[in-house]
């Protein structure tokens, strides 16, 4: 599974179609990456565990979510106001 | 591009936009051919000096004045689902590019690899370089590369724009807060102009879009150009 996801990594072009988000509005699709991100990062690190494999949903919210939007919740994660549950 | 004297579309640069185009001949033609019919008899009653006072009702006439506007509107229908099921087919994009709009200019970001972004302002018709086009070239192009599919992330910073690329076949919404998801393809190479197409404050008339469309070598060169610029 790591080896795949790897390869996923390393052959990224661009985030592909996500059948959870299939209309014009790809907002949550941003959001949701950014959030899984955060949590995969989370959850690996409290075990101890490689992150690396969290690079994917990093990958995709850099492609989706606009630099403004990244640089907000960064700040707002580090001080602590960052709405989502991470 | 526009020109003064056009009166249909401009050329088209996606296949969506060529079956459009397609269509609005096929739907324009019927539209006319009915016209012109209407027209037609509209003439003949009113210049006729036959009159007949006598005639109450007539199926034949009625059965086919009833089921050819029918057959019309299906033959209208088909063509025109067919586009709007091809326009919504899932397509496996090989680029994102992010359009943002703001008072009053476009910022692109091509964030797939690098962090590559900057803003695309209109040229000042006092500084316009000789063969520019007033109003309408901008400092920086949004430059994608042909014959692939582009995913556009299209959102706004401030108020309501609107991106849109008449020959691409492509307008989309730019609203604060939310992403919308707009997609083309590039079939040939060349620089295609639209403009801001929600009305957003004093300058926007004067926010344009530029895509210049260039084989891949092309781009690759360019973006690393501006990586290096930025």
């Amino acid at each position: 599974m790591a080896e795949t996801i790897d390869d996923k990594i390393k052959n990224y072009r661009t985030a592909p179609f996500d059948a959870r988000f299939p209309n014009t509005n790809q907002t949550r699709n941003c959001f949701q990456n950014y959030l899984d991100f955060h949590r995969c990062n989370k959850a690996l690190s409290a075990r101890d565990q490689d992150v690396s494999p969290c690079e994917w949903y990093q990958r995709v919210y850099k492609s989706l979510c606009p630099s403004s939007w990244v640089g907000k919740w960064d700040e707002q994660i580090e001080n602590g106001s960052f709405p989502g549950k991470i | 591009m526009a020109h003064p004297t056009l009166l249909g579309f401009q050329d088209a640069v996606s296949p969506v936009m060529e079956e459009l185009l397609h269509f609005h001949d096929h739907a324009l033609m019927i539209v006319f051919m009915i016209s012109t019919l209407v027209l037609y008899i509209i003439v003949a009653m009113v210049t006729t000096k036959l009159t007949n006072k006598y005639i109450l009702d007539s199926q034949e006439i009625e059965i086919i004045w009833t089921v050819l506007p029918a057959l019309i509107l299906i033959l209208i229908a088909l063509p025109s689902l067919r586009i709007l099921y091809l326009m919504d087919e899932i397509n496996d994009p090989h680029l994102t590019i992010k359009a943002i709009g703001h008072q009053w200019y476009w910022s692109y970001e091509y964030t797939d690899y690098e962090e590559l972004g900057f803003d695309s302002y209109m040229i000042p018709t006092q500084d316009l370089a000789s063969g520019q086009f007033r109003l309408l070239d901008t400092d920086h192009r949004m430059v994608v590369p042909i014959e692939s599919p582009i995913r556009m992330l299209i959102s706004a910073e401030d108020v309501l724009h609107s991106w849109a690329v008449p020959s691409l076949g492509v307008k989309m919404d730019a609203v604060p807060g939310r992403l919308n998801q707009a997609a083309f393809i590039a079939s040939r190479p060349g620089v295609f102009y639209g403009q801001c197409s929600e009305i957003c404050g004093a300058n926007h008339s004067f926010m344009p879009i530029v895509v210049e469309a260039v084989p891949l070598e092309h781009f690759e060169k360019w973006s690393s150009l501006m990586l290096e610029d930025a």
